[in-house]
């Protein structure tokens, strides 16, 4: 339960895509075990038939109508890109190459 | 009144400006300089706008010249947190992986303080992604606290409110996910507020975590946070969360500051043991004074609070993961390659660029959050946090019912050490104690300065929380205790705090 390994946490890292050092790697092991091990805590609470509560209120859904509107210029949202190509952003290579 | 502008609080440069006895280009110009003068000690800002903020200045003194009507803040200068999205201003959220960012929009609070004809003054510093107490998860470096430079403002707001406090500004915004508007204030003598989740749009605040997140005023007084929360308060279509009534009567609220017959809840769980004995001290008298003022005490107990740290820091990280996610070097912001690979992958990019944008603070939580949204955790973990959130509220429903209004010292300590807790990730989210369970509940919540702790001579904090959208409770309290306490101290408490020495950057 809240005994983390390094490989844990090498694999929760590899999912939150954050290539760690193995310094990093080392010290948080350690770090997230000490967290973790306080939030359990949670599990001790009386939540027996407990409704789970995801939001301070009641969430209903917003629409509006179809129409268009003003928004972004193609320039605009591309100000902040590392890199643009032909009003794209540009982006380093997305498949494996074997 | 005061005559040095730099002191005044908003209230007052606001009769001053209607009158037509200062110009806004005069406030701003002051207090420009003051930062000039201070800012290089104190750190409140990560970029100070001279130019948008003189010519906003300009333009609403040309307003005033020419007879339009105009908000009764025009003209009043703020300080904005680096978390809000600010067209043409870097908004960098305290982060290496946003750095030099200019957004292409404004956040709704940020068009509603341009709409009332308020000068923005700069941008100010934050724990990176708000996460922090301190302000030292900053990327760009801490921010310090005026009353002792060798420590912290609070956080992660310590920024917004260490500008207020060192008088560089009469108003600033702030963010509060776990009380990150409200321990600040607490450990600089200085007033924050927290409104109801929902009171003010989140359009345009890099969320942390969506469903605690709320920006609220940071002050020098009650009135003045009534002032400013009013302005930034209210429904916004773009906001989906936004709750779509009339802002609570906050103003009215601050200049009655009525508490005759208002019952009082001390909660028990929140007292006492775990809060330094001269935090303690100055609760107990302002405690007193509120019953001198008419009102009655109350004790309720809130049982499950004792578990409201742990599942804060279990649906914090489970949120925050997945909206920090959107930072994949794609889009905006940083982008890094990964050393000794040819052609990378772009996720080997993003890994990369996450590795070296985000902070250790970041890189915990957002590891936290990923274990805690699992599969074969998910139920032990953040279902159990959000079983045990439904607790909290229904506590806080219960204490409601016999109470008006509760209140418990904001932070259990005074301002500590820079340095002092940095190496101990528990030990820092220990400071959020008694403002975490306000946002679970999704109720407001107001800090304002109880006085100094005997030990340190620092300021210790306040805090009044109310029923959601009651938010005019939490001034008619705070208005009404500051009125008696200021009188009591023969001028505001900030009047104590050691001159600055003037330090330029």
């Amino acid at each position: 339960m809240a005994d983390l390994t390094r490989d844990d946490v090498a694999h929760l890292a590899g999912l939150a895509r954050i290539d760690l050092s193995e310094a990093e790697l080392d010290r948080m092991v350690g770090e997230l075990g000490v967290i973790l091990e306080s939030v359990a805590t949670v599990q001790q609470a009386p939540t027996d038939g407990v409704e789970p509560m995801s939001h301070p209120m009641p969430l209903v859904n917003v629409t509006r109508p179809d129409v268009v509107r003003p928004s972004l210029s193609p320039d605009a949202a591309l100000a902040g890109a590392p890199d643009a190509e032909q009003q794209r952003f540009s982006v380093p290579r997305i498949l494996d190459e074997e | 009144m005061t005559t040095d502008l730099t002191r005044a609080t908003a209230a007052e440069l606001a009769d001053l400006l209607t009158a037509g006895s200062v110009s806004s280009r005069e406030v701003t110009r002051a207090l420009l300089d003051r930062t000039a003068a201070v800012d290089g000690a104190v750190h409140s800002y990560l970029h100070v706008d001279e130019e948008g903020a003189l010519a906003a200045a300009d333009a609403v003194d040309r307003r005033r010249a020419a007879g339009e009507g105009l908000h009764a803040l025009a003209g009043v200068p703020i300080a904005v947190k680096d978390v809000m999205a600010t067209q043409g201003l870097p908004t960098t959220c305290g982060s290496r992986i946003l750095e030099g960012w200019v957004p292409p929009y404004d956040a709704t609070l940020v068009a509603r303080l341009r709409e009332a004809g308020m000068p923005i003054l700069g941008k100010t510093n934050m724990d990176e992604f708000a996460m922090g107490s301190s302000t030292e998860h900053s990327a760009y470096g801490p921010s310090r606290n005026p009353w002792d430079l060798d420590r912290i403002p609070g956080g992660s707001g310590g920024g917004s409110s260490s500008v207020v406090a060192s008088f560089q500004a009469p108003l600033a915004i702030g963010t509060d996910t776990g009380g990150s508007i409200r321990q600040p204030a607490a450990v600089t003598g200085t007033v924050g507020t927290k409104p109801t989740y929902g009171g003010v749009s989140r359009y345009g605040l890099v969320a942390l975590a969506s469903s605690l997140d709320q920006a609220g005023p940071c002050t020098r007084t009650v009135l003045d946070a009534a002032l400013l929360h009013e302005v930034i308060g209210g429904h916004d279509p773009m906001d989906s969360t936004s709750i779509d009534a009339p802002v609570p009567p906050v103003v009215e609220a601050a200049r009655r500051a009525d508490v005759s017959g208002m019952r009082i809840g001390i909660v028990k769980e929140l007292t006492g043991e775990g809060f330094q004995p001269g935090v303690q001290a100055r609760f107990d008298e302002a405690v007193q004074h509120l019953v001198d003022a008419g009102a009655e005490v109350v004790e309720v107990s809130c049982p499950s609070f004792s578990y409201a740290l742990a599942a804060y820091y279990l649906i914090l990280p489970s949120e925050a993961s997945s909206n920090l996610a959107k930072f994949d070097a794609m889009r905006y912001g940083l982008r890094v390659s990964p050393d000794g690979v040819d052609a990378p992958s772009a996720e080997q990019v993003m890994a990369a660029t996450r590795d070296a944008g985000f902070g250790d603070e970041v890189k915990r939580r957002i590891i936290l959050g990923t274990y805690a949204l699992s599969s074969g955790y998910y139920d032990a973990y953040y279902g159990s946090a959000q079983k045990v959130r439904r607790l909290i509220a229904d506590d806080f429903t219960r204490a409601f019912g016999s109470a008006d209004v509760l209140v418990t010292p904001t932070a259990p300590t005074t301002a500590f050490r820079l340095g002092d807790k940095l190496d101990d990730p528990m030990a820092m989210y220990l400071n959020d104690i008694a403002t975490i369970p306000a946002n679970l509940a999704g109720i407001p919540g107001l800090s304002l300065p109880s006085g100094l702790a005997d030990e340190d001579g620092l300021p210790a904090g306040f805090q009044v929380l109310a029923p959601a959208m009651a938010d005019d409770r939490l001034y008619s309290v705070g208005a009404a205790l500051e009125a008696r306490l200021t009188a009591a101290w023969g001028g505001p408490l900030l009047d104590r705090a050691p001159e600055m020495d003037e330090v330029t950057r």
